[in-house]
């Protein structure tokens, strides 16, 4: 079979033209096909930090615009197999003014625990003790630094909006997030903006992030804490920190569908203009391949062959189309802010890809070589292109 | 002198698989196009709400929308007394205290809900928003656990029709009616008794915003300024309009991913369109020959070509319009960032968006027709002519 190849190879090479047009084709479709699964993978398959799976979200069972008292706490962390607990109060306010590109998240927490909760944002300890210290100190995310240009000791002004006051926050720690776990965010000491609240708004924070000491415990603790608080007024709901994420996505419509259909309608597309070329391309070579079946190959080495040449061109297309994804999203990062995280390209999503160009070429070339194969010698070498 | 047109319709329909094919493939690119144009216009108009022009909603100084703001009942008396604010025939300010909050609510196909927006008005309220019609029921009555749902509330989540109850805050609340506002955002809300809401949410010191109309355009940007100057209020007032135009930043990210994805696609369909117009060039590089020997011009060919392919992506084109229509009416729904709630729409095929299909699929035809029929053009008679 090997020794076919070049044949092939050499068969894609005798109209240029065609080729070079049908390759850039599917490069750009797959090049678009690429994009959109890394969005479904940024989705719905991003590996989560180890350290996710021990974590637990709990907001007001109301929806998350709804507080929680801060006196639950205490009464969680009694609950067993509960490691650390911490709030996170989402700040909301202004950065600058109203545009997008000025917009993060940030959170009033406490600067005590909340690197205990989340291990993953790693953060120098010197830098730590700093935030830890300074009742206005800010933490930020190396994303968010790179982003908004912010450094060590810089002053910064947040307009409240949620709550009514304004912060100037000094930032003394910057740290850095895993591969897949964003820190484009911000924290600061919940108790700065604690004190300039009416009395009948203090002692309220946003949600808790429990930190459980093994995941088999997460399922139990979640059941427990709500159990808790079934018959207070503020009733909660604690979910995993995994389907607290979905739940957002959820929130978004139905993602899955428009992009499903998206890709559906791209894949179907290349496979048109991929099973055309191959089309055209067979039936200028009928009398060749009369000639070939005279030489003595048989209809299935021709039927291979012609695959063959298909599969190479979709690969081709399909490599390309790759590059230029990776490429895009290597050069371009953290522009594409996905949910949690930036967008990435990981191997799996390069693979699915390239396994979908395989397939075109496979698919698209099957009925033209079947039916150029199983024309009788006589009639192909009598025929006129 | 020009080639019949006739000769372009039978060449196509002579290469039928080759023609189907191309065309389909445009078909999709364009389908693709409009299908997502198709949300954001849906989604688009879902989020402009009417309005009148002489009402505003005042909220929190550098609050970008109602849901984070707060405003208190001292502020609102203080509005109250403003000077231009247009009265009821009872002689009250037209003022619409009203508190907004977000609560989560099993929909029909996902149990495990979605936020949906909950507004506490009174009476008032409803009054200045003759637009919004009933279509089953009655409003709630004040001091009564009732609430009227939206008619997108009504048929996309579970126990939300007509005479069913919704459980939230303290307890179980009425549906005593549904309500129509034409396609906007209010279609995906709840609204309830302010005082009963606010009871039920401890939100009795605060409420939201408040909607204001105007007697005038004057007095409407005179109460504007004033709001903005008194710092003590520390109040920002937006008209209806510029209040919901900055809203539709949520469709925004959708509208790119359509243009990104729509853009690309073309580009991958022209070259294939080029493609088939390429082989259908050397196939009849004896008929070009022939052609310029009975007198046509290079040009008349170029131009014939140039025909042909646009012939086959308007084919393309149309066959996509086919596809979306289908789409047309079609209820979504999409969180929306700035209410953190879903806001329902409907997929909305307008002329303009058909418009652009076809302009999109003649682009196409353009570009992937061009070259080949300059190389078509360009041939040498003689050796056309000889060719097999």
């Amino acid at each position: 079979m090997r020794k076919y190849i070049p044949f092939a190879f050499k068969n894609s090479l005798r109209n240029k033209r065609r080729t070079i047009l049908t390759i850039a084709s599917i490069s750009v479709s797959l090049f678009l096909l690429g994009m959109l699964i890394a969005v479904y993978h940024a989705f719905y398959f991003r590996a989560a930090p180890p350290e996710q799976a021990l974590r637990l979200v709990m907001r007001n069972r109301v929806s998350l615009t709804f507080s929680i008292p801060e006196y639950y706490e205490p009464k969680i962390r009694q609950i067993s197999g509960v490691k650390e607990i911490v709030s996170r109060s989402w700040f909301g306010g202004l950065y600058i003014d109203n545009r997008p590109e000025h917009f993060f998240p940030r959170f009033g927490t406490d600067p005590e625990r909340i690197f205990k909760v989340y291990p993953e944002m790693k953060i120098d300890p010197e830098q730590l003790k700093a935030f830890q210290s300074e009742r206005t100190a800010a933490a930020i995310g190396k994303t968010l630094a790179e982003k908004q240009g912010l450094k060590l000791g810089q002053k910064i002004t947040l307009k409240g909006d949620i709550y009514p006051v304004d912060l100037e926050l000094t930032i003394r720690a910057i740290f850095g997030g895993t591969a897949d776990s964003s820190d484009n965010v911000m924290y600061f000491h919940r108790k700065y903006v604690e004190e300039s609240l009416p009395q009948a708004r203090k002692g309220q924070v946003g949600t808790f992030a429990i930190l459980a000491e093994s995941a088999e415990a997460v399922p139990r603790i979640a059941r427990e804490a709500d159990e808790m608080f079934r018959n207070s007024d503020r009733q909660t709901k604690t979910d995993s920190e995994r389907a607290f994420q979905l739940s957002f996505v959820a929130m978004l419509g139905n993602v899955k569908v428009f992009l499903l259909s998206i890709c559906g309608a791209v894949v179907f597309t290349i496979l048109l203009v991929s099973a055309n070329t191959m089309a055209m391309s067979v039936r200028e070579r009928i009398k060749e391949i009369g000639v070939l079946r005279t030489l003595g190959f048989t209809t299935d080495k021709v039927l291979a062959m012609i695959i063959a040449e298909a599969v190479i061109i979709a690969m081709l297309g399909g490599l390309l189309g790759c590059l230029m994804a990776f490429a895009l999203v290597q050069l371009m990062g953290s522009a594409f802010q996905v949910m949690f995280g930036t967008l990435r390209m990981p191997p799996v999503v390069l693979l699915i890809s390239l396994g979908v160009a395989f397939a075109i070429g496979l698919l698209s070339s099957v009925v033209p070589a079947y039916n150029a194969s199983r024309v009788p010698i006589t009639d192909a070498l009598r025929h006129v292109g | 002198m020009a080639i019949p047109l006739s000769y372009n319709f039978r060449n196509l329909r002579v290469r039928k698989t080759t023609t189907a094919m191309t065309a389909l493939g445009i078909a999709l690119t364009v389908a693709v196009l409009l299908g997502i144009l198709a949300m954001v216009a849906g989604l688009k108009s879902a989020l402009q709400s009417s309005g009148n022009p002489l009402q505003m909603i005042v909220v929190r100084k550098n609050s970008a929308s109602e849901l984070v703001s707060q405003v208190g009942r001292e502020a609102i008396s203080a509005i109250r007394f403003k000077e231009g604010i247009q009265k009821f025939p009872d002689g009250e300010p037209m003022v619409s205290p009203e508190i907004v909050t977000v609560m989560n609510l099993p929909r029909k196909n996902n149990p495990e809900g979605a936020n949906v927006t909950i507004r506490g008005l009174s009476n008032g309220g409803v009054r200045m928003r003759p637009e919004i019609r009933m279509l089953s029921g009655r409003w709630f009555e004040s001091g009564q656990r009732e609430v009227a749902v939206g008619k997108s509330i009504a048929a996309r989540f579970v126990n939300a029709a007509m005479n069913d109850s919704l459980r939230f805050g303290r307890g179980d609340w009425k549906i005593v009616g549904v309500f129509d506002a034409g396609k906007t955002a209010f279609d995906s809300e709840i609204w309830g008794d302010l005082n009963q809401i606010a009871t039920d949410f401890n939100r009795n010191e605060v409420v939201s915003s408040a909607l204001v109309r105007a007697v005038d355009p004057i007095s409407l940007q005179a109460l504007k300024n004033s709001m903005a100057d008194d710092q003590r209020l520390y109040l920002e007032a937006k008209t209806e309009t510029e209040y919901y135009a900055a809203q539709t930043t949520t469709a925004r990210p959708v509208e790119f991913l359509g243009m990104f994805v729509a853009v690309i696609m073309a580009i991958g369909s022209s070259f294939a369109a080029m493609n088939t117009m390429y082989a259908a060039v050397a196939r009849r590089s004896r008929e070009i020959g022939t052609l310029r020997i009975l007198g046509f011009s290079r040009g008349s060919i170029l131009l014939s070509f140039v025909f042909e392919s646009l012939l086959l992506s308007l084919l393309g084109g149309l066959l996509g319009i086919l596809l979306v229509l289908p789409l047309n009416g079609l209820e979504s729904g999409i969180g929306n960032n700035l209410t953190f709630s879903e806001t329902g729409f409907d997929f909305r095929i307008t002329p303009a968006i058909i418009g652009i299909g076809l302009s999109f699929a003649t682009l196409m035809g353009i570009l992937g027709g061009l070259l080949p029929a300059r190389s078509a053009s360009k041939a040498d008679i003689l050796a056309a002519l000889r060719e097999l």
